[in-house]
């Protein structure tokens, strides 16, 4: 990526002058880039490609955690495999045939569109909110980060307390507004859990959207806008037709962080839902199988099959939203 | 202070005992919240002066959950940090390859304690832990409420459903209209599977996997005992008891809400709190049977010791863990911390009896303490509770009849079982 932007940066000046400047200065800084590089790929490698190949090559055998060292070879048993009856029926196992996967994985696209969806507009909005100029404008970007600055597991568990039946002060100020007649038991029922969920996440990551998207907007250059106001265009079309069209590509690189993060959704479910398959998300179902269930082999297929998803995602998205992650636009 | 009883145990080893000199640094988890904690320390600085032994604790979260999958993950990495392990009852098969064998470090004591308990210890004729107290659920009962409409602590189901029928709808006619006839734990967890195998042992429907690992549970008499209590949800339980764990059961119990509840020894002294509405007013029987003469059945439940196999110091370690399942230790923990004794004697022991009066109440339910299936089914036993679980859980919530919920757990666990737990 690097050498081919410099390329095109160094690309005016002529073919001839290409050569040799590629050959001298460029290659010097190429190499002092690589070796700058150097120090990080490695950290890469060993915390996350390394527990990567290793959860991969485990997906293949029948690992369990009394006997992780021990472990066969089976192939692609844990992923799909039949047996055929003494009747002459196929009877089909493994992940690809098991109903609680798909259903895993169902939740956690449902929660990751759902919640995606939601933090974009309303993110978009307080970034539109937060570009315009207003008095104390430092203080309320600064505290519309706290909540993306807590950790997740901390702000789950506040928010169970909050979300509580009996004494949850989300019942208590609903009941007293009247806006439910009965306490509701917002966690503990798998109707409410995924809304409660979706609630807290919207309300933790919404921040990062409107950050990331407020950077995009303080790049619009402002005489677009006095231009527009000249020419008497209604602000509502200038949104549209001039903001959003400069905006995408920060949108689009915002969406897709946001994306990848909801896919892998652990800590809000694990503390705030009950143990039912109406709420269990891919991470959810994969550390049940790694460490509860005494299944590490089909827990760590799981992980890869997620790994795989999310990694089709990230390609289809880059490729169909044409995204380029330099702030430019294809 | 600690300093001072650690060179006095040191020193005393060094002048009584050439093996003492070999002292250990020995580390244990526990899972203990608040004064167990300090309780624990307390015990422990007494092992430390009489061995010579240090013993460093590493708290853990109380969450059983969270402790089980932290234990299981260093265990299987080899970890030789952790000497001593504190572990829940339904553990033993499942990390009994990693523990060492105490059978005969503990051939004189063994015969001291609960039979039910050390079988549950046991798996394969290895003890894998010394029990260190327990746990057993008996039935809460409002003694102000039965005596108020002349009806005797109730021996059967029946006649407890009909009994908390006839005095929620008085009580409710009389004005307490948040009053319910029974609570428990039905939320989808491990404690719906105690609540659900206590329903169907009642019943005589066997415990979901037999001893010797035959899966019993899609039987007539389960699917009976779970009808009886799919019609209790709505009618004397609150529709809401589907999402109660121990806490919730016992938050509308102690705010006097509930004629009954089944819950764990623990609610015994916050019911007899200050700021409970249920003060002196409760008293708590065996859980009711299926007919008149039928045997009641209580859930096991508890905390034992166990020794890494990993441990740098087996001996030491082995020292401390027969040590802290000990009948002086577990007297003390009685009498301080209201903990159920493993040791049967205890439960007519004077002093215990003095200051904890519950406890001896409790020896009768002990005594029908039925194990959950941890034993036979091994390594897999969370996937069992887990199916087995879900299926009653559907069960109560008009997810499909108790037949075919129970038809279809039977065709799972089999699946799961293969060849062999």
């Amino acid at each position: 990526m690097a050498s081919t932007q410099s390329t095109i940066r160094v690309a005016p000046t002529g073919p001839g002058t290409h050569k040799r400047v590629k050959s001298e200065l460029m290659r010097q800084r190429l190499r002092a880039a690589g070796w700058f590089l150097v120090p990080m790929l490695i950290a890469l490698a060993i915390v996350a490609g390394w527990p990567l190949l290793r959860t991969i090559y485990f997906s293949f055998t029948n690992a369990s955690l009394t006997n992780l060292y021990g472990a066969e070879w089976v192939g692609f048993k844990n992923y799909l495999n039949w047996t055929v009856l003494k009747s002459g029926r196929v009877v089909w196992s493994g992940l690809l045939a098991d109903p609680a996967w798909w259903n895993a994985v169902w939740n956690t696209v449902r929660f990751a569109v759902i919640s995606v969806t939601l933090e974009t507009i309303l993110g978009t909005v307080v970034a539109l909110v937060l570009n315009a100029e207003f008095k104390g404008r430092g203080i309320v970007r600064a505290a519309i980060l706290i909540p993306w600055a807590i950790p997740t597991i901390v702000s789950a568990r506040m928010w169970s307390w909050m979300l509580n039946d009996q004494f949850g002060i989300i019942n208590d100020m609903m009941m007293t507004l009247g806006l439910i007649d009965h306490k509701i038991a917002w966690t503990a029922s798998s109707d409410t859990a995924m809304i409660a969920v979706l609630i807290v996440d919207v309300w933790k990551t919404t921040p990062f959207m409107a950050l990331l998207i407020l950077a995009g907007l303080q790049m619009i250059p402002r005489d677009i806008y006095e231009a527009a106001a000249i020419d008497g265009v209604h602000p509502v079309k200038t949104f549209w037709k001039v903001t959003l069209p400069l905006v995408r590509p920060a949108l689009m690189v915002a969406v897709i962080f946001r994306l990848l993060d909801a896919m892998r959704i652990f800590d809000l479910i694990y503390v705030l839902t009950p143990n039912s398959a109406q709420t269990k998300t891919i991470s959810v179902l994969a550390r049940e199988n790694l460490i509860d269930f005494d299944k590490f082999a089909y827990g760590s297929a799981e992980s890869t099959m997620l790994f795989l998803i999310i990694a089709l995602m990230t390609i289809l998205y880059i490729w169909l939203g044409k995204v380029r992650f330099d702030g430019g636009d294809r | 202070m600690f300093h001072s009883a650690l060179r006095a145990g040191l020193f005393a080893g060094a002048v009584f005992s050439a093996s003492f000199a070999m002292a250990a640094e020995l580390a244990m988890v526990s899972g203990d919240t608040g004064n167990g904690l300090a309780f624990l320390q307390s015990q422990l600085k007494k092992f430390e002066a009489d061995t010579g032994n240090t013993v460093k604790v590493v708290p853990m979260p109380s969450s059983t959950t969270d402790q089980f999958g932290q234990y299981r993950l260093w265990l299987a990495a080899g970890n030789a940090d952790i000497d001593v392990y504190q572990t829940d009852v339904i553990w033993a098969p499942q990390l009994a390859d990693q523990f060492l064998d105490l059978t005969d470090a503990a051939k004189d004591v063994v015969k001291d304690h609960f039979p039910s308990i050390i079988e549950s210890q046991t798996t394969n004729g290895k003890l894998v832990a010394i029990p260190a107290f327990t746990d057993a659920p008996a039935l809460y009962y409002r003694k102000d409420l039965l005596e108020k409409y002349g009806k005797p602590v109730p021996k059967t189901w029946e006649e407890m459903a009909a009994t908390a029928k006839e005095i929620q709808d008085k009580e409710r006619a009389a004005g307490a209209k948040d009053l319910w006839g029974l609570v428990f734990q039905g939320n989808a967890y491990e404690g719906l599977t105690c609540n659900a195998l206590e329903w169907v042992k009642s019943f005589g429907g066997g415990q979901i996997v037999e001893a010797n690992g035959d899966i019993s549970i899609n039987n007539e008499k389960a699917a009976k005992a779970l009808e009886m209590v799919k019609g209790w949800v709505g009618t004397i339980s609150p529709p809401g008891v589907l999402a109660y764990q121990e806490e919730e059961a016992r938050g509308v119990w102690q705010t006097g809400n509930a004629v009954f509840m089944r819950n764990w020894p623990y609610a015994y002294a916050l019911g007899n709190g200050a700021d409970s509405a249920v003060k002196d007013k409760f008293g708590v029987a065996p859980l009711p049977a299926a007919t008149a003469g039928d045997k009641p059945a209580a859930t096991l439940g508890g905390w034992n010791v166990a020794v890494s196999k990993y441990s740098k110091h087996p001996e030491e370690a082995i020292k401390l863990a027969l040590y802290l399942g000990s009948k002086e230790v577990q007297k003390q923990r009685a009498i301080d911390q209201t903990n159920l004794p493993t040791i049967v004697s205890l439960y007519d022991d004077a002093d215990v009896a003095k200051a904890a009066p519950i406890i001896p109440q409790w020896k009768e339910v002990f005594m029908n303490a039925v194990p959950r299936p941890s034993a036979p089914t091994k390594v897999k036993y969370n996937e069992v509770s887990s199916l087995f679980w879900s299926a009653v859980h559907d069960t109560l919530s008009g997810n499909g009849t108790a037949a075919e919920n129970l038809e279809m757990l039977e065709a799972k666990l089999t699946d799961l079982k293969g060849a062999g737990w």
